[in-house]
């Protein structure tokens, strides 16, 4: 601690340069914020997989429907422990940009399906008694303001009523999700009330959800539920969640990697700049290097301080990034479009310890080989030199 | 640090050679020196003759080629480099013609630099480098920055860090050469008053007439051979 006056000092030595590389440093760490929430929230599905879930849609599009009467046939499958349907309903409030995901399910089957729905027991007595009853996740409550007892009407691009009207829902539960990562931005509603009242498509469902016994064994499950359908008119694909959501983003491109390679260039661009920097102010000063080497400092102390230059240029303007990139991406959260289509939109707290070890790494690549030479330095020949 | 004898710095047989490419610079040959322990001792002699050569070997700055250099009675041409800078933190000040402050520093964190290798708290230090700052007469100057002073009140600055740790010796390259006389004057009245009152042991590089006859002893170097006249 001692010597960190001397750090410091060194650092104001050329205020505007050491400004901009904390700038730039910080920049890279903004857009290394953004792009890890950006990336959950492509693949945010993947995070939210349960291991021991399967996706059985139609084998053509997920838009195709399956017939109702699939679940028993699936059930009779050795491995199956559970089964659950949903459809796209799409429902919009009050404006066209305001959809959300709204799903009609079978409360008594989905909601041991997806533990991670956290629903008061009251509440899911209400929704099982009453046949108009939604529930909603806290976050889209929130988002219009919605309370339990509240009527909601709702309009479908997909399915119409059959009295060509909006549809009416009365709210019996807000849920909350078991895990940060758990989206709270659902609307599930009673299918049998929606398979009644839809206009067309009586007795299909979207998709069902397949609990097996034993994760090990779901791909196996997966090919028996696909063998049990396959020649029928309606086939299926059976897979397990993760691979589904990883699909769904996959169509985007991989996102892993697309990232991964931006943030490479960046920070590749920015160690060039961290590294010049530090080199630049070791030759700069070889004198007053030499200076510390002649009252006593040995040649890793010299080291030290250099590389702690480095490194609290790193961590100050990488520290500072991810701050001002988390409240970006919490600022960017509340934004209308991001709600909608991104329920997951926030930077993981890994990323963000991630981004912590990133800022140190960067300190160092950056300063040990200036580091290096200033440890090098010849004694009487530094003290030689005008800088 | 003792030397039973009297003798504090002992040169002995020490050659230094400098290459250039191929070219071998035979800066000193064979040379033999010792210095008592409380000496005032000037080291004259033209450009190139080897002076601050020498006055680095003396100081572990650099190291002889051949030969053998004991201060104190400890071989610091046989030391590693670690031992080398622990031990020019505790025995050696160093004076320099340009001051070399860390011109980031202000006065009193310049004199303060060698005390961040010793064990004292803040407190103790900051004592130490008002005591330092109030023998070299510049207490009022301590917070002002290098460029903030003149030429003779940097060089105190500079003794002031020189003696902050008490040092066994203290070895000035030419302190004076960059100083008007009155400021020069002053400087070498600041070193007189240490080797008299303080008997602190100086060794002074200098080709000014004037700084060496306040030492107590010259000595002259000339191609790389010490002369107790100066030769023709």
């Amino acid at each position: 601690m001692k010597f960190l006056f001397l750090i410091w000092s060194n650092l104001k030595r050329k205020k505007l340069r050491t400004i901009l590389t904390l700038l730039s440093v910080l920049v890279a760490f903004v857009l290394f914020s953004l792009l890890s929430a950006l990336k959950l929230a492509l693949a945010g599905g993947v995070v939210m997989a349960d291991a021991n879930r399967l996706i059985v849609r139609h084998r053509v599009s997920f838009i195709q429907p399956l017939p109702y009467a699939y679940m028993a046939r699936m059930a009779r499958i050795p491995g199956v422990s559970a089964i659950s349907h949903t459809t796209w309903f799409g429902g919009i409030y009050q404006d066209p940009k305001n959809q959300f995901g709204t799903f009609p399910v079978e409360p008594d089957l989905f909601l041991p399906m997806n533990p991670e729905i956290i629903l008061p027991e009251s509440q899911k007595e209400a929704w099982l008694k009453t046949r108009t009853g939604a529930i909603v996740g806290r976050r889209l409550a929130e988002r219009f303001k919605w309370k339990i007892g509240d009527r909601v009407p709702l309009t479908s691009p997909f399915v119409q009523s059959k009295s060509g009207g909006a549809w009416e829902f009365d709210i019996v539960g807000i849920y909350d999700g078991a895990k940060k990562t758990t989206d709270t931005s659902g609307f599930f509603f009673r299918y049998d009330y929606f398979n009644e009242a839809r206009s067309y498509g009586t007795g299909l469902v979207g998709w069902y959800q397949v609990r097996v016994n034993d994760p090990k064994q779901a791909t196996e499950v997966a090919a028996a539920i696909d063998a049990e359908f396959a020649n029928s008119p309606a086939e299926t694909k059976a897979e397990t969640e993760g691979a589904m959501f990883q699909g769904f983003a996959q169509q985007i491109g991989d996102i892993g990697t697309i990232v991964t390679a931006i943030l490479g260039a960046v920070f590749f661009t920015i160690l060039l700049v961290a590294g010049n920097t530090m080199a630049q102010s070791v030759r700069e000063r070889t004198q007053e290097l030499g200076v510390l080497k002649a009252v006593g400092f040995t040649n890793e102390l010299v080291l030290g301080v250099v590389l702690s230059e480095s490194l609290v240029i790193s961590v100050l303007g990488g520290l500072a990034g991810l701050a001002f990139g988390w409240l970006v991406v919490t600022g960017l959260a509340q934004a209308g479009f991001i709600r909608q289509y991104f329920p997951l939109f926030f930077i993981p707290e890994r990323d963000l310890i991630i981004g912590a070890v990133l800022a140190l790494a960067l300190g160092f690549v950056a300063g040990i080989l200036p580091a290096l030479q200033a440890m090098r330095l010849r004694l009487a020949e530094a003290l030689r030199r005008e800088g | 640090m003792s030397a039973s004898d009297g003798v504090l710095v002992r040169v002995k047989d020490v050659d230094k050679v400098f290459h250039r490419g191929s070219e071998e610079i035979h800066v000193l040959s064979g040379l033999n020196l010792e210095v008592a322990k409380g000496e005032f001792l000037a080291l004259m002699g033209p450009s190139g003759s080897g002076k601050s050569t020498l006055l680095n070997l003396m100081g572990g700055l650099d190291r002889a080629t051949n030969g053998t250099v004991e201060i104190g009675g400890e071989r610091i041409d046989a030391m590693s480099d670690r031992q080398l800078a622990a031990w020019r933190a505790r025995h050696v000040g160093l004076v320099f013609q340009f001051y070399n402050l860390l011109p980031v520093l202000t006065a009193e964190r310049n004199v303060e630099l060698p005390l961040l290798l010793t064990a004292l708290s803040k407190a103790e230090r900051r004592q130490h480098v008002e005591t330092a700052l109030t023998a070299v007469g510049l207490t009022q100057r301590s917070r002002h920055y290098p460029r903030q002073l003149s030429g003779g009140e940097q060089q105190r600055v500079g003794i002031a860090r020189a003696i902050i740790t008490d040092p066994t010796i203290l070895l000035c390259d030419e302190p004076t050469g960059d100083l008007d006389r009155k400021s020069g004057d002053e400087i070498l009245g600041l070193l007189q008053a240490l080797n008299r009152e303080h008997d602190k042991t100086i060794i002074m590089v200098t080709h000014d007439p004037h700084a060496s006859a306040r030492a107590k002893r010259i000595v002259y170097l000339d191609k790389g051979q010490l002369f107790k006249e100066k030769p023709e």
